[in-house]
């Protein structure tokens, strides 16, 4: 049997019918026949068969009835019941969707970011073998071509290995130019990858012999379609990256757009061919680590067999060149460009879905608390039925079935609402300059991580009033009026539930405010330099086609026509900005160190060139000695400013001035000036030392110039812009006030601070909900009892203290305990979000106001309901 | 105490009908029990296809379209092994049944 069998009866009632039919019509003839025999005339002997059966249609029914209790035709008629009683409570059915809309909303949205870009691999063939090979350090996970080359050819656990970067650039057609991001790719990419071209062709490893042997270029899909028309034509034809010839020869897929799940480069060049390496060629010097290294595992070798493969190599290199000294290799997952972005990103996103799955939590609670009182208002109905013969299982299924349709329907809509919301956010390009978007449209994952919450959520708040069906006595319940069961002296499950909602609220509630102070606060922290009324225009002048040569020429005219503006207070260059998304690092070694290990390094320096005036306006305060002149230049002795973190590191509480160090080349610089300390990398990092060395010492092309000025952005940028074409019309320039270059650096504490405040609000108003649901219902069943109060002469404090007692009782003891939580919770959030601390007087007062006016809003309602209590109509009501 | 209703009753009958002649349909189960019960009991055909099919849901009997001796088509039914375990109970509820009643009848 039998629950195959009943499944197709269900679906064969038809069938089913004949079958019954053609028994019946058996039975009916073999009785005529007897009837015949027995001396039945024809006709008397037909009519007695039939009326033994009665109607042939209702003796169908029966039999199939028979069959009614069968599970899937029971399941059909709960959902139907289901369905009719949830239509007769409106009010209910309303709170409870939109509950549930919110709950399961919030869940998808985050699980699909979740998705996107911790649980989704690379959209590549076997992308589980791939693995990033970073430095032994969280955060430096750059390695240097000469080591890739060695890397690659000398381990044994790689079926193959490839590297990568991204380089913005100017490409121009004929028509028109853009500003570019694109993959400096070895020649093996693709082919590791395993991508195929859409059009044309890609180029393979065969191709790279030394630098500019090949000079093509491939497209993305996109960058195709957006500029080119999606016109093969372009195939072959030669376009100018940074003024250098280079020939498209295909085009990849749309889906494929490297190794980084968020970057959406524009095209991919062969990392041997680059249109600006006539300064320092990386492609040679091992101690400049800048590269990427993408590998691929061979089958059946473990990652950590790869890791110790790897770590063998490095210790040989270690051996044979100094820049290699403290080598390591270490696998991370790929997609997340290393740890740099992935472990806070990792965190965070796991921070947040347990905040998402808490927000359902509370709201199951709250449908919990709601439908445990609506149990408790039925309990005459529930008992009729009990006492009628339906099985408490019966009951319970009913009530269970009720809970589970609202709750897929509720999931149905939260995940429809979520689709778009995340639809949008697949558009959504947070950095208009960067190729940063995140594919986050739900895939099948998502939706039966979505249905299973709904289902799951359903029952688990669905089984909540089954103790109470199941004390349920019949006869007890219909005597005393269906009221009479409630008990509201002793705690129950209902005030639990409750409890636990009001601390998750606080303890978001808390988070988010420590969140905002943060931001608040990072918005003015010591920078080491002041945003605000300073506008950036960055270009890189190999973009424009200039050599080295004359590239300090035309720095000079620059600042030259900039600072003759009207309204310009000051002007400088800087090759990247601090906060910027550059920014190199590279040891510092004592005067006087002969042996140039990593490891006698006295520590590692960002370091930035600087012409003179730049201090001046970014705003940076000298500290002692002097600022750049136009001397400090190729021929003259090497200089540096350095930071005061450079100089307490090196040379104590001395003074730094005139003192000597070892750079780069190993050659000496001797320190000009000191400056404030400040923050170059992230908001969150600890005081970094940092050096400033003259534009003229340490050639660069990035050229960021920094315009200080009074006057807005509308009117300033026009004149700097047309200064700026005089010298070279040609010349890319991107401008943009450096508050909101900044917008990069902030970016995750801003994510983070508008998640949080969302799950914030979310948790406030379930919270509010909750306890209005909760005290209201708890003063609508005692309407009785306050009218007796009233008239034996109770006052309005007495009648207040019982209404309310109960719930404010839970608000405070549930906020004191959330609060505590999120003194806790504020420690991880330190790790995003600047200066992140709940001992904070404003935070605290914030929440504990917060709490209040929840509290106040809750329950402001049924306390003006308990005072208004007319007991004469009261009474007379029952 | 043992379940004993009128449903009870005919299922003990066709049960018993069925292990004691092994094979059969509806209208010779009919036939059967008022031939057996000496025309005292009529089992009303109303009442025997919904039970035959409610006892063939449970697994108790088994059935099988077969042609009949004068050449009709007609389901047959017989005892399954659980079958054979129902009868066995059916017919002890049905003993304390009339034992019960006996005790009654006699007290009166």
């Amino acid at each position: 049997m039998s629950v195959f069998r009943r499944l197709v009866n269900t679906f064969s009632r038809s069938k089913l019918h004949q079958e019954i039919d053609a028994e019946i019509q058996a039975h009916v003839e073999m009785r005529i026949a007897d009837n015949l025999a027995a001396g039945m005339s024809p006709e008397e002997a037909r009519r007695d068969a039939l009326i033994r059966f009665g109607s042939r249609v209702v003796m169908r029914e029966r039999v199939t009835a028979a069959d009614a209790a069968t599970a899937l035709d029971a399941v059909w008629r709960d959902l139907r019941y289901a369905a009719r009683q949830l239509q007769r409570s409106p009010a209910f059915t309303t709170t409870a969707l939109l509950t549930l809309i919110l709950g399961i909303g919030a869940n998808v949205v985050v699980f699909s970011a979740v998705n996107a870009l911790v649980l989704r691999p690379l959209d590549v063939p076997e992308p589980t073998a791939l693995y990033n090979v970073v430095q032994k350090t969280p955060g430096y996970d750059n390695q240097s071509y000469p080591d890739y080359l060695d890397f690659q050819s000398k381990n044994s656990t790689f079926s193959d290995m490839a590297a990568y970067r991204i380089q913005s650039a100017g490409l121009s057609t004929k028509d028109a130019a853009y500003k570019c991001w694109y993959y400096r790719v070895s020649g093996n990419y693709f082919d590791m990858l395993g991508v195929r071209p859409e059009h044309g062709r890609l180029f393979h490893a065969s191709e790279e012999h030394g630098p500019n042997s090949a000079p093509y270029i491939v497209l993305s899909h996109d960058f195709w379609r957006r500029h080119f028309n999606s016109d093969s034509g372009v195939l072959g034809t030669t376009v100018d990256v940074n003024k250098h010839p280079f020939t498209v020869i295909g085009v990849v897929p749309a889906a494929f757009h490297g190794a980084d799940l968020f970057l959406w480069p524009d095209f991919w060049m062969p990392m041997v061919d680059s249109p600006d390496d006539e300064g320092a060629n990386f492609l040679s010097i091992r101690g400049m680590h800048n590269i990427w290294i993408l590998g691929k595992l061979k089958p059946d070798v473990t990652p950590a067999q790869a890791t110790d493969n790897l770590n063998a190599i490095a210790s040989e290199l270690a051996r044979q060149n100094p820049d290699d000294d403290g080598l390591c290799a270490r696998l991370v997952k790929p997609g997340l460009m290393g740890d740099m972005f992935g472990d806070p990103a990792r965190s965070f996103l796991a921070g947040i879905m347990l905040l998402a799955f808490l927000v359902l939590l509370a709201a199951c609670a709250n449908l919990a608390s709601l439908f445990a009182a609506r149990t408790a208002d039925r309990s005459r109905e529930l008992a009729i039925r009990l006492a009628i013969g339906s099985s408490r299982w019966q009951v319970l299924r009913q009530l269970l079935a009720e809970a589970v349709l609202l709750s897929v329907l509720g999931g149905a809509l939260g995940t429809l609402f979520s689709t778009n919301l995340l639809n949008a956010l697949t558009h959504w390009q947070p950095f208009p300059e960067f190729p940063v978007h995140v594919t986050v449209s739900p895939d099948p994952k998502v939706y039966s991580v979505a249905l299973l919450l709904s289902v799951g959520s359903g029952v688990l708040w669905g089984l909540v009033p089954m103790r109470q069906i199941w004390t349920t006595d019949s006869a007890q319940v219909m005597k005393s009026g269906g009221a009479g069961t409630i008990v509201f002296r002793r705690f129950t499950l209902r005030d639990l539930l409750l409890g636990i909602q009001i601390t998750l609220c606080t303890l978001l509630v808390t988070s988010s405010f420590v969140a905002l102070r943060g931001m608040q606060r990072s918005l003015h922290a010591p920078l080491g330099f002041r945003p605000e009324g300073v506008l950036l225009a960055e270009t890189d002048l190999h973009m424009g086609g200039h050599s080295d040569a004359s590239i300090m020429q035309i720095r000079k005219r620059m600042l030259e026509e900039v600072s003759r503006l009207p309204g310009v207070t000051s002007v400088g260059i800087i090759d990247e900005t601090p906060l910027g998304t550059g920014g190199s690092s590279s040891p510092v070694y004592r005067e006087g160190t002969t042996d140039f290990r990593m490891s006698n390094s006295t520590f590692g320096a960002k370091y930035f060139s600087i012409s003179p005036g730049y201090l001046q306006a970014a705003g940076t305060r000298l500290l002692g000695g002097r600022d750049f002149t136009w001397h400090d230049d190729a021929k003259s002795p090497k200089v540096a400013i350095v930071n005061e973190a450079f100089a307490r590191s090196m040379f104590g509480n001395t003074s730094a001035l005139g003192r000597r160090f070892l750079w780069g080349e190993k050659l000496p610089y001797e320190i000009v000036g000191v400056v404030e300390n400040g923050k170059y990398d992230s908001l969150t990092e600890t005081p970094w030392a940092a050096m400033f060395l003259p534009l003229d010492q340490s050639p660069d092309s990035d050229t960021s110039l920094v315009v200080r000025s009074p006057l807005p952005e509308a009117e300033i940028v026009p004149e700097v812009r047309r200064r700026l074409a005089q010298i070279d019309p040609s010349l890319p320039f991107v401008f943009h006030s450096w508050p909101d270059e900044l917008a990069f650096v902030l970016f995750p504490a801003r994510v983070a601070t508008a998640t949080l405040g969302v799950m914030g609000l979310l948790a406030a108003m379930l919270a509010v909900t909750g306890v209005f649901g909760m005290a209201m219902y708890s003063v609508s069943k005692r309407m009785k009892e306050f009218g007796i109060r009233v008239v034996l002469g109770a006052q309005a404090a007495q009648l207040l203290r019982a209404a309310l007692g109960r719930p404010l009782l839970l608000l405070f003891s549930g906020s004191a305990a959330g609060l505590l939580l999120g003194v806790i919770a504020s420690q991880l959030l330190a790790q995003i979000v600047y200066q992140a601390t709940p001992r904070d007087p404003l935070v605290l007062a914030g929440v504990v106001i917060t709490m209040a006016l929840l509290g106040f809003l809750a329950t402001w309602i049924p306390a003006e309901r308990s005072l208004h209590v007319h007991p004469a109509r009261l009474l007379r009501e029952e | 105490m043992a379940r004993n209703d009128l449903q009870g009753t005919l299922d003990l009958l066709v049960l018993k009908t069925l292990s004691q002649m092994g094979e059969l349909h509806g209208y010779g189960i009919v036939l059967h029990i008022q031939r057996a019960s000496e025309e005292l009991l009529t089992v009303e055909e109303g009442s025997l296809y919904p039970a035959l099919h409610r006892m063939e849901m449970s697994g108790w009997i088994r059935s099988e379209w077969k042609v009949t001796d004068t050449n009709r088509k007609a389901k047959y039914y017989r005892l399954t092994l659980a079958g054979q375990k129902e009868l066995r109970k059916a017919e002890e509820s049905f003993e304390q049944l009339v034992q019960g009643i006996r005790a009654i009848l006699r007290y009166a």
